[in-house]
């Protein structure tokens, strides 16, 4: 586990991938103020996600034949992470591009592919991951949504919450039951592609703190599902959905959620010239830590490139990520109103506390930071 | 790094710096440590990074990542790490290297850091601002503060007195490369701590199971992981400048060892409960000695507010790419 982080640096091929993005983006939402950019991969913008997708900047692991550019993870972390640095509102296409799309490909059949891909490789299509319930959060494998077979499908009942870009979403990929019963845990578990508009599927939005509307709850009354729309083996959909989670943990985003505020704030810092050797010392800790987090990140990237599933390490940048990445917010208010003499700008104010109220959901959103640590413990060999 | 140097290394440093070895080497009253220094000398790996056109191994900083492990893990009482890199950096300007142990400190103000194992040190090697000076410890006032068990002094230099010798001093200073060090010995000692302390939460058998299995002594072994991880990562950043290790390098090496060290220390006895502070049990060779690098070499406020200056006045787009020129 500990041998897995090694330092590596990011190869060329992918470096070059950056100047040409950055071009497009400050021409895309370089106009946009902090407080807007902060929202990141919540943000939901699809003329964005399309212009990406059209440029060339998604389903980069995926084969041509599917409307793939045929890179590596390694393209795609330089890729994403000028997509944070910047805050760009990626939500349209960011859970397809991260997580349906390689599930796809890897599970699906050839027509689920065909069907698919060549969308979310072109921004088109939007995806939601429906996992949580409302008597399953962090206990997954107790989900209760249930698809009972028909003479030429699937009937699906039951409930989602919870669930990030449902209200933008074209199609939902859900953990629900196929056999057995809530005891029998991780066996009977499946996967579906469930279109948001089919007849029996009711999307409502769920408003969060800071007045957005990101998640949300989706019933599913007599939904008939096709033949088609089961991903992978029936009953194997708890280690398909184990298998997605590194790719879900271990990415810049894990690291970067409050980047557009760290820069806010130094931007500030710059324009009243606080220079003195606190306000030094908390930048230089700032800096320093999210180094590291990026250098643990790229090393489970280059795992991920080697076609590996390196699950407790992902869990381990996820944890130390998200952690960093609230530290930012609490850190910032505390300087900027222990120095009463340097103004904060409205906007500055307006991007801080967006972030300080969404923070908590760093460390809820794909995996609690207590799930997560019990993941990392039974990988040091405890229990 | 050839598996074969490192098991030779291995080897070396289990026959000469057992944990009886280390308690030996740092007796208060009487230290005995000649034993590990001479078959280290004898040994020939004090020459590892000294160019192979002054006949050494010709090895990179980055290459001795392993073995700076190796050398923290154990607890080495003595500065090793330390007079290998002085080797490699006097090299060029001495033909003959000189026999014994050589700290490295920065004594511009007069004197020097806390400096582990200065008290067995023959020689210190400082910086000068523009070049790097060796010195005889004689010419030297020596200040052990009487530390239970420790090596560590400070040094000041005497009036008038002459190096034994000066060579290109890095671009970043001689401190840096003691920050390097420190932050990789650091590492492999949380590296040793977690694992004592992994295996003791599988035996220790309270409320009739191993403590290991309480969820919460598992979070926080868990979040012990991490800053391990997090150290030994940011020790490779820093190796990987080799002896001309940029500034901003150092500085998140050693402002991340610095500022999970003593957190490692700290978790790893509240997990072993009372038996970790006694005297025959080794976690404490390990624990002290955290807390000694801690502040070897600046701790993680000092190397915070280098980087964090740095960060501030320069004219990177972002933070990202700030960092991205750093590693």
């Amino acid at each position: 586990m500990l041998e897995t982080f090694q330092l590596q640096k990011l190869p060329a091929e992918a470096e070059a991938l950056r100047a040409p993005l950055r071009a497009l983006l400050h021409n895309l939402v370089g106009d946009l103020s902090p407080s807007q950019r902060a929202r990141s991969w919540m943000g939901c913008d699809r003329s964005l996600s399309r212009a990406l997708g059209k440029a060339g900047y998604l389903g980069l692991t995926l084969p041509a034949q599917y409307g793939g550019r045929e890179t590596d993870a390694f393209a795609r972390f330089v890729i994403l992470e000028e997509l944070l640095a910047i805050g760009a509102p990626v939500a349209s296409h960011w859970i397809a591009d991260r997580q349906s799309g390689p599930l796809i490909l890897h599970y699906g059949t050839e027509a689920q592919r065909q069907k698919y891909l060549p969308g979310i490789a072109s921004g088109e299509l939007a995806f939601c991951i429906g996992m949580s319930e409302p008597g399953s959060g962090s206990d997954l494998a107790s989900v209760r949504s249930r698809a009972e077979r028909t003479t030429n499908g699937w009937k699906l009942n039951g409930q989602k919450i919870w669930t990030t870009n449902a209200i933008h979403g074209d199609y939902m990929i859900a953990l629900v039951r196929t056999s057995g019963k809530t005891e029998d845990r991780h066996k009977g578990l499946s996967q579906f592609i469930v279109d948001l508009r089919a007849p029996g599927v009711t999307v409502r939005p769920i408003r969060d703190l800071t007045g957005d509307e990101h998640f949300a709850e989706i019933f599913l009354e007599d939904v008939e599902l096709t033949e088609g729309s089961l991903v992978g083996d029936e009953g194997a959909g708890w280690s398909q959905v184990t298998a997605e989670l590194a790719f879900e943990r271990s990415g810049p985003e894990r690291i970067y959620s409050s980047i557009v505020l760290l820069d806010a704030w130094i931007a500030h810092l710059k324009t009243h010239e606080r220079y003195d050797s606190s306000t030094a010392a908390l930048v230089g800790r700032l800096t320093a830590e999210m180094a590291v987090l990026r250098t643990m990140s790229i090393s489970v990237t280059s795992r991920l490139a080697a076609g590996e599933q390196p699950v407790i390490e992902a869990s381990i940048v996820k944890d130390a990520g998200t952690g960093f990445e609230q530290s930012i917010p609490t850190l910032i208010a505390d300087d900027l109103a222990s120095h009463p003499e340097d103004m904060a700008s409205d906007e500055l104010l307006r991007t801080l506390f967006y972030v300080t109220q969404i923070a908590p959901t760093f460390s809820l959103r794909g995996g609690t930071r207590e799930i997560l640590r019990g993941i990392i413990a039974r990988g040091l060999g405890l229990r | 790094m050839d598996t074969m140097l490192l098991d030779q290394f291995n080897r070396l440093l289990d026959d000469v710096c057992s944990p009886a070895d280390v308690r030996s080497a740092q007796e208060t009253d009487s230290p005995k440590y000649d034993a590990i220094w001479s078959s280290i000398s004898e040994s020939g790996f004090l020459d590892a990074m000294v160019s192979e056109e002054h006949d050494g191994a010709g090895l990179s900083l980055n290459d001795m990542f392993p073995l700076i492990l190796a050398v923290g893990e154990r607890a080495m009482p003595l500065p090793l790490m330390e007079t290998m890199v002085a080797r490699a950096l006097l090299a060029e300007s001495m033909d003959d290297l000189p026999e014994g142990p050589i700290a490295v400190g920065d004594l511009r103000s007069g004197h020097s850091h806390l400096i582990p194992g200065g008290a067995a040190a023959r020689f210190v090697l400082t910086d000068t601002g523009d070049r790097i000076a060796l010195f005889d410890v004689g010419g030297m006032s020596n200040s052990s503060p009487g530390i239970h068990g420790s090596l560590a002094s400070q040094f000041s230099l005497g009036k008038g007195v002459e190096p034994l010798a000066t060579a290109r001093r890095p671009e970043s200073g001689l401190l840096s490369l003691g920050a390097i060090i420190g932050s990789g010995l650091i590492a492999g000692a949380a590296t040793r701590v977690l694992d004592m302390t992994v295996s003791y939460a599988n035996e220790r058998v309270q409320f009739g199971k191993p403590i290991g299995k309480q969820q919460i002594i598992q979070q926080n072994l868990a979040v012990m992981a991490e800053q391990t991880i997090m150290a030994r990562m940011a020790a490779q950043i820093g190796c990987s400048g080799g002896l001309e290790p940029d500034l901003a390098a150092a500085a998140v090496a050693k402002q991340t060892g610095s500022s999970v060290a003593a957190a490692i220390a700290n978790s790893a006895h509240a997990v072993h409960g009372a038996i970790g502070v006694s005297e025959e049990y080794d976690l404490q060779l390990l624990t002290r000695y955290l807390h000694e690098l801690r502040m070897a070499y600046g701790s993680e406020t000092y190397w915070a507010r280098i980087l964090g200056s740095q960060h501030l006045q320069s004219d990177a787009e972002s933070s990202v790419d700030y960092i991205r020129a750093i590693a």
